[in-house]
């Protein structure tokens, strides 16, 4: 592959509630990320924005960020989904030939509205929403049958958010960093069973923004590109009760399709950093084995070994990743920031020294419905 | 460079005031399947899928999950896209790009809504801004009035004149069976007549000043869906594919009160981009039929202005002298075009794939020309004046 | 001196968005619904390509692409292959937390349906248990014509 390369990132800080308004804060992502590339606004030939109508409370939500995502006079679109999907339309758009750069840009305020009730409208309104399911309850449901199938415990998916809390004390982005131990997840106040608030994520606000590159429009741009050496994505079935909850077979299939584009043949050895979507502790251990990092059922063993932490094999979140910080539609986003944040050598006190390949992994609908994944590096 | 691209089948549900036999992702898969047939291929024989509707018109988060099963999205990449009326060709274009970047060889375009399940305006009004517009903001229709009073400011144009663009839409739609109004009570009067009734009528409601009932679109339910092949794989598929020659879109406004009035320029601006692309210098001479997103009767005056048939101020000629009907030198929405269909995820989808018939020659009783189309442009309009444009063409771009 | 300006907080205007909603079933989705109404009785439908049997039923099947009108009568009981207990409150739940949901998948069908647990002591549930349906008494077409699921 090497045609397109992320030659700029922007992130806000995530919080649980920010003042901005969501156009404020693709403005601020926009400018971060122009400014990482040492670009101006003109350096971009066409935009792609990232919104959700539910989320903002808006009809055609993606009309409201225009100005802010700097397109005025330029070829736009959008899409309804993970940031990382955005990117990846992004990137299509630029092979196609007709441009040479897309910015892409996407936000989201959790703090605007009631989580349960915006993910509730995700479940089908004749038989699933008047049950007042919603992503949580849903998300527990899967735990539960992941722990059935593989023999991962409450323990286990605790590991995952103390790792992933304690990476986050590095990163000045992340909504929650928190230093706590296995007990002080388990002893945390419980939300939907197996799930206690420790192994949930807190959706908040955020916005973040990626500039991409071919190779000929590198020289409008000061920074090193990283490369997209593998990319891919895939959905399964809608219908919860008729997917193998406990495998993400979707995953495979993206991971497969990506890791055979960059070369990837031992996924736990040839990466360096990953960075996944664990909207829920438990899920961090799913896509590891959806990813190929451990055989199917067996996630737990690279939590308790230590593989997947900081000082492991293959470190994975050191952002904190998204337990720590779920502005949603962005996460993902921010999963590719940090993954190009990590190949440049620039993540700071989250950098895991020497990387050059990195993996970040997006998702979208409920229980992971869809999966995205980008194979990054130098 | 990118792959050529083109459009090799398309689909459409009979579109209706409302569908109480299915729900939307029964709907979505019968326009599926329709175009499946159309070109001859099987799901498996899709390798991605772009869908798109407005959410809250029907209700649903994440659609594209909802509907991965009707949709035949399972197991494949599938991405949602929504500019609100402009969605049907901001999908086309997402699977355009789909296909152009070298990705992936036959992609499904999918538009649906099922607007007899909401409440339109309902809907709409929440697509302007909560604090500064929602309050004092009347929805569709309040808007394009006053775009249509400005022109008739600007111009002198007439009710009559917006009302010859009405009787033009629905008299094509009598061709066509897949359109929701066929105002059979048409046929055999002329046109001029057909203007004069509806202005004259005291039971075409004024709506807002100018625009009356006639003057606007209906709800509907329906489903499109299109599929785009690469170049090397869709001349196996169809014996005349519909080549994208170039697309464009343009949006630059986000408050209502931002908007330009006298022009539209977001229209014009995209159309520019196109034309420019594509080498077309003279457009009412070069391309031979325009499938053009009109959600109201005046924008069919002065939309063509903007997009460059004709100069400012000349619309209604063009109207009059017949230019734009089915025998005319620019036969404009042989389809009947919005204002006879508009299930709005699906209708500027369903402006690609009318075009792309046009070219195939596969119209049936709308086709235009004999048959003998070269190009054809199709446009969406949505939002805060989203403007789309493609140009489709039987030969292979250069 | 001051401006006034420094001196401002942040305001947040409240509103919700108000659209209803009717939303078809479909025919398919009427018969299930119907059946369960007026009948007591579940039905799902096989696919004729991998012969899967959907409750609810489905118009096609998603993974072969194919109509599937085979109906086919299943059992009220069935296993419970996850389950939930929430214990937070939004106003879309039916009822106050705590509350459990499961994921059952009835004899003669090939996957679960999403439904409510009730009329059991929660901390009993587990995987694998057998469950039966609970009608409600006044039924009126819609999901919630299955009161909940309780163990058998």
């Amino acid at each position: 592959m090497s045609k397109i390369a992320i030659v700029g990132v922007g992130q806000t800080t995530c919080t649980s509630s920010r003042e901005d308004t969501f156009e404020e804060m693709v403005f601020e992502a926009a400018t971060k990320a122009l400014a990482d590339a040492g670009a101006e606004v003109g350096d971009i030939d066409n935009v792609v924005t990232v919104s959700n109508d539910f989320w903002d409370g808006r009809t055609i939500s993606s009309m409201a960020v225009q100005e802010a995502a700097g397109s005025w006079g330029k070829d736009v679109s959008t899409v309804e989904g993970d940031g990382t999907f955005g990117a990846f339309y992004g990137m299509m758009r630029i092979l196609s030939g007709s441009f040479d750069t897309t910015l892409v840009v996407s936000h989201m305020k959790g703090s605007e509205s009631i989580m349960n009730l915006i993910t509730n409208a995700m479940f089908d309104p004749i038989y699933q929403r008047g049950l007042g399911i919603d992503a949580t309850s849903a998300a527990a449901l899967q735990a539960r049958s992941y722990m059935a199938m593989s023999g991962a415990t409450e323990e286990d998916f605790a590991r995952v958010s103390v790792k992933n809390h304690g990476n986050a004390r590095n990163n000045p982005y992340a909504q929650l960093p928190l230093k706590v131990s296995v007990r002080d997840v388990l002893a945390s106040r419980k939300i939907a069973e197996p799930l206690k608030l420790l192994d949930c994520s807190p959706i908040g606000d955020g916005a973040a923004a990626i500039v991409l590159s071919n190779r000929k429009g590198l020289k409008r741009f000061k920074k090193d590109p990283v490369w997209i050496k593998g990319v891919a994505h895939c959905a399964d079935a809608f219908n919860l009760g008729y997917r193998d909850l406990a495998k993400s077979r979707a995953l495979k299939a993206a991971a497969k399709k990506a890791y055979k584009a960059a070369g990837i043949q031992k996924p736990l050895s040839d990466l360096d950093v990953a960075e996944l979507y664990d909207a829920y502790s438990y899920m961090e251990l799913m896509w590891y084995e959806g990813l190929g990092f451990a055989p199917e059922g067996k996630g737990y063993e690279l939590i308790r070994s230590g593989a997947t932490g900081m000082k492991g094999e293959l470190p994975v979140n050191p952002s904190g990743g998204v337990l720590s910080s779920h502005p949603v539609l962005v996460a993902g986003m921010v999963r590719l920031v940090e993954a190009t944040l990590q190949v440049r050598g620039e993540a700071g006190k989250r950098q895991v020294k020497g990387a050059k390949t990195a993996l970040a992994h997006g998702i979208n609908g409920p229980c992971g419905q869809a999966h995205c994944v980008f194979i990054v590096g130098a | 460079m990118g792959k050529r691209v083109a459009i090799v089948g398309f689909g459409q549900t009979y579109q209706r005031s409302s569908r109480k036999d299915v729900n939307g992702v029964e709907l979505i898969n019968e326009a599926v399947n329709t175009a499946l047939a159309d070109a001859e291929l099987t799901i498996r024989d899709i390798d991605a899928v772009v869908i798109g509707n407005m959410d809250h018109f029907e209700g649903i988060n994440y659609v594209d999950m909802w509907s991965a099963e009707g949709a035949g999205a399972v197991m494949k990449p599938v991405i949602k896209v929504c500019t609100g009326g402009t969605t049907g060709t901001t999908v086309a274009m997402c699977a355009y790009y789909h296909v152009a970047s070298g990705m992936f060889k036959r992609v499904l375009a999918i538009g649906w809504e099922k607007n007899s399940e909401s409440d339109t305006t309902g809907a709409i009004i929440t697509a302007f801004h909560p604090v500064w517009e929602r309050p004092t903001l009347g929805g569709a229709v309040a808007g394009l009035a006053i775009e249509a009073s400005k022109y008739m400011a600007n111009y002198g144009a007439t009710e009559r004149d917006g009302a010859r663009v009405a009787v033009r839409e629905r008299l094509h739609a009598l061709n066509n069976p897949f359109a929701h109004l066929h105002q059979e009570w048409m046929k055999g009067i002329p046109v001029d007549q057909l203007v004069d009734l509806l202005v004259g009528s005291e039971q075409n409601a004024m709506l807002a000043y100018p625009l009356r009932m006639s003057d606007m679109c209906p709800r509907t339910d329906g489903a499109a869906a299109v599929i785009f092949a690469a170049e090397g794989t869709a001349e196996k598929i169809a014996p005349v594919p519909a080549w994208v020659h170039a697309t464009a879109n343009s949006h630059n406004f986000v408050y209502a009160g931002d908007v330009n009035m006298d022009r539209n320029t977001t229209i014009a601006e995209a159309s520019k981009k196109v034309f420019k692309k594509a080498g077309i210098k003279e457009p009412l001479k070069e391309i031979d039929v325009c499938e053009l997103y009109l959600p109201y009767s005046y924008a069919g005056l002065k939309w063509i202005e903007d997009i460059g048939f004709c100069a400012y101020g000349e619309g209604p000629r063009l109207l009059w002298d017949g230019v734009t009907d089915m025998d005319g030198e620019l036969p404009v929405n042989p389809s009947g075009g919005v204002m006879s269909s508009n299930a709005i995820g699906a209708t500027a989808l369903i402006r690609v794939g009318e075009a792309a018939l046009q070219v195939m020659g596969r119209a049936g009783t709308r086709q235009v020309k004999g048959g003998d189309v070269n190009l054809a442009l199709a446009t969406g309009f949505g939002g805060c004046y989203w403007g789309d444009v493609m140009l489709l063409g039987k030969k292979k771009p250069s | 001196m001051t401006n006034w300006k420094d001196n401002v907080k942040n305001m947040i205007y409240s509103g919700r968005i108000k659209v209803p909603y009717l939303w078809n079933a479909g025919m398919t989705g009427s018969r299930f619904l119907t059946g369960i109404r007026d009948r007591k009785e579940i039905w799902g439908n096989r696919c004729p390509g991998c012969g899967r049997v959907y409750v609810p039923p489905v118009k096609s099947c998603g993974e072969c692409f194919v109509p599937t009108d085979e109906w086919v009568r299943v059992s009220d009981t069935g296993v419970l292959e996850s389950f939930t207990i929430v214990h937070y409150s939004h106003d879309m739940q039916p009822r106050k937390a705590p509350l459990a949901y499961g994921l059952i998948r009835l004899d003669g069908a090939d996957g679960a349906l999403l439904h409510l647990i009730g009329d059991t002591d929660f901390k009993k549930l587990k995987v694998g248990m057998k469950v039966q349906a609970v009608f409600a008494k006044e039924r009126t077409g819609t999901i919630a014509d299955i009161k909940h699921f309780a163990p058998v």
